[in-house]
């Protein structure tokens, strides 16, 4: 309104400029509508921004709300869930799950998706720490993939689909557990039955791309057990499930959550709330005999 | 020492401003091929070492697991950190009405376009997949920070481009209409121009819009270098998960940045004799800006170091004694001895306030400060995260290469963009120092029939 009020009025103040002033007022009389959907738009885009602002600390969201218990809260409906035990007081720091694990995912000799570190406790007594994806269920690598190549499978593994990861390596720089391997040299032959291509299991490996332990998913699946427990003479894994409450290391099982409870379990950097869902039973830097 | 005092007389035994500005247009001595034949050359082996790289993948590196990250990223870091003092320079310089800015703008904005054009390139060299870099585009996940990486980077280009262009829309037309260049280059500045004559309407739209974008650079440059710290500081990695990091790589672009606008003006003033407009006290006073930010920085790296050795947390306690005592230290010094010292040392002495010495102390920055991003990004990678050995790394031939490349392109792009472009910002300078007062036109024009 106002702007063509002074529209009428300016060829009545003459004094040498009367044109400017009115080409002033027109434009002025035109834009104003289209301010009005620019601020529109820009208010509708602030809440939409706000909103997806918010999204980027779902990690603080899910710790303030929630009272998760030690197991696995992902409520997917999947038919398990899928956490693992690892009884340090077996280990003996041999490397069978390490090779195990490379040879079921024809990965090369220095690509290794369950380390097994020498340590030292805190009365200087030495163990073994086998570390395999921790399968975080606040997982730190999902959060900052650019392109979601890396994800949660619904029973609670993390996986890459090599096939879109673009290798900028931001995961590995997320992890706080160092499981993430990148394939910087193309990867061993591969038996021309056993390729296979997919986010489940891809072998051979993708130049380029960064691989990690995808706990056996294809493995679960079918109903066998992750290489590494399979290959560890020690029976020092075990794969759990939340939904049935079990656990086996290939030999015995155990009831998953009682055996967590009666063992006094501890979980690797608990302070990052990254809810990781593997488990060690303190080993004390003694060799259990039995 | 102070020739800087002199009145520049416009008297017809000095070259004018317009000549002065176009002489890297139109002669190109013996000194400009040899430069510009070691900088393709420079930029060849840099391609080479690519074309090797996409050949065989990133194993031609000597990235590992551990160190996964390494000059790649310092490169991209520093590059993108020089655009942002060549645009902050000339935004800066602008918004305080620096009177002697226009001595300088166009070699900031130039140096900020050349240094963003190169520097944008790392973060799709350091890539495993670079085919794959649109893909960002098509499935984001924007709770990534490489996403908002994307976003800031390619928002910064457009700004750049746009702060590097429109003071040449007035120095294009007033050139269209210079002797000493060709008709054809003549037509074409008319037509870039977009119709520029120097009418006072022009000339205040010009002015205005380039406030606009001088206020608007300010931020996002800010935004790009917090962004680009988020790649570090937002994991739990010790050593890069500090808040300090967004401010830090700020300051430290700009500070390397001023550091090498500063140099590339040396550099034009040696070689095409532009003493006259790019005078000691122009140096000088970059090299103020220069110390300013050296005790800023300072400051960011002090108040880090002290925060983490202080309480001395295991996994920072680590990450720092290899920093400042053990197999980091050597290079940890000599950041501090040329990255903070020697700026300091020299503007503190009066008598080392010259261009050769603020020269040296900007080319000290610049290695000091690509050293220091090195130093943020390496040690705090090689620390093992749970157990076992220390991370080794180092660069490969291949590295080398490619980021030796990544420099003769920057050199090749400026010594081309001023072969096209006038290196002095005519408009402007005669807008601000008021050479000849005609209204309608733009001083220069005037300086330019005087001397015709």
């Amino acid at each position: 309104m106002m702007p063509v009020h002074a529209h009428e009025e300016t060829p009545a103040t003459m004094d040498g400029e009367p044109a400017r002033e009115s080409v002033i007022a027109e434009a002025g009389a035109r834009r104003l509508p289209r301010r009005a959907v620019l601020r529109i738009a820009a208010g509708a885009s602030a809440l939409v921004l706000t909103g997806r602002a918010l999204d980027i600390f779902p990690m603080l969201e899910r710790v303030a709300a929630s009272d998760l218990p030690a197991s696995g809260s992902a409520e997917t409906g999947a038919a398990h869930q899928w956490a693992f035990v690892i009884d340090l007081r077996r280990c003996d720091g041999c490397g069978a799950c390490t090779k195990g694990c490379q040879k079921m995912h024809f990965l090369a000799s220095d690509q290794e998706w369950i380390k097994v570190y020498p340590m030292v406790d805190a009365i200087g007594g030495e163990y073994h720490l086998p570390v395999l994806c921790q399968m975080c269920e606040r997982a730190p690598c999902v959060q900052v993939c650019p392109v979601t190549a890396t994800y949660h499978l619904p029973d609670g593994p993390i996986v890459v689909d090599q096939s879109i990861c673009i290798g900028c390596r931001m995961c590995m720089a997320a992890c706080p557990y160092g499981v993430r391997t990148f394939n910087w040299r193309p990867g061993p032959e591969v038996p021309s039955g056993a390729t296979h291509d997919g986010p489940l299991f891809q072998a051979p490996q993708r130049l380029g791309t960064v691989g990690k332990c995808d706990a056996c998913a294809h493995e679960t699946r079918e109903g066998r057990l992750p290489a590494c427990v399979t290959s560890c003479a020690m029976e020092a894994i075990y794969l759990g499930d939340f939904v049935t409450d079990m656990a086996t290391n290939g030999r015995a099982t155990v009831g998953l959550s009682q055996f967590l409870r009666e063992n006094d379990v501890y979980r690797l950097k608990e302070h990052l709330g990254t809810e990781p869902r593997v488990y060690y039973v303190a080993g004390h830097g003694q060799r259990v005999e039995f | 020492m102070d020739d800087v005092t002199a009145p520049r007389d416009p008297s017809a035994a000095q070259p004018s401003l317009a000549e002065l500005a176009v002489r890297p247009m139109v002669h190109a001595g013996r000194g400009f091929w040899l430069v510009a034949l070691i900088a393709a050359l420079v930029a060849g082996v840099g391609a080479v070492g690519y074309a090797v790289q996409l050949g065989s993948g990133l194993g031609v590196t000597g990235l590992n697991d551990q160190v996964f990250w390494g000059i790649y990223e310092a490169t991209l870091v520093t590059f993108i950190g020089f655009s942002y003092g060549g645009a902050l320079v000339s935004a800066i310089l602008r918004l305080v009405d620096a009177s002697w800015r226009g001595r300088v703008t166009r070699i900031a904005e130039a140096t900020a376009l050349a240094t963003l054009l190169v520097g944008a390139l790392f973060p799709i060299i350091h890539l495993g997949r670079p085919e794959r870099v649109l893909l960002i585009l098509f499935q984001p996940n924007f709770e990534s920070p490489i996403v908002w990486d994307l976003v800031a980077i390619a928002t910064y280009i457009v700004a750049t481009v746009i702060l590097f262009g429109l003071p040449l829309i007035a120095d294009l037309g007033i050139l269209s209409e210079h002797p000493a260049l060709g008709p054809r280059r003549r037509r074409f500045f008319r037509w870039l121009s977009f119709g520029w004559r120097g009418t006072s309407g022009q000339r205040r739209a010009l002015e205005r819009a380039l406030t606009v974008i001088a206020i608007l650079i300010v931020p996002l440059a800010v935004i790009v270098h917090t962004v680009l710290s988020y790649a570090f500081s937002l994991t739990s990695r010790p050593g890069w998960h500090s808040t300090i990091f967004g401010p830090y790589f700020v300051i430290g672009a700009v500070y390397s940045g001023v550091a090498i606008v500063i140099l590339t003006a040396l550099a034009y003033r040696r070689a095409y004799g532009l003493r006259e407009w790019i005078d000691d006290r122009v140096i000088r006073n970059l090299g103020y800006v220069l110390v300013a930010l050296a005790v800023a920085y300072g400051y960011v790296t002090f108040t880090e170091i002290t925060t983490q050795g202080y309480v001395s947390e295991a996994a920072d306690a680590n990450v720092l004694y290899a920093l400042v005592f053990a197999e980091y230290s050597p290079l940890f010094w000599a950041f501090l001895g040329f990255g903070l010292l020697l700026p300091v040392v020299v503007m503190a002495v009066p008598r080392l306030r010259t261009g050769a010495w603020i020269g040296l102390a900007s080319a000290g920055v610049i290695v000091a400060m690509y050293i220091k991003r090195l130093l943020i990004i390496v040690p705090a990678e090689a620390q093992p995260l749970i157990g076992g050995a220390t991370g080794v790394y180092s660069p490969s031939w291949v590295e080398l290469a490619i980021v030796a490349g990544g420099g003769g392109g920057i050199v090749l792009i400026l010594l081309v963009t001023f072969r096209l472009v006038p290196v002095l910002a005519i408009h402007e300078i005669g807008e601000i120092e008021g050479r000849g007062e005609e209204p309608a036109r733009s001083a220069s024009v005037v300086a330019i029939e005087v001397t015709t």
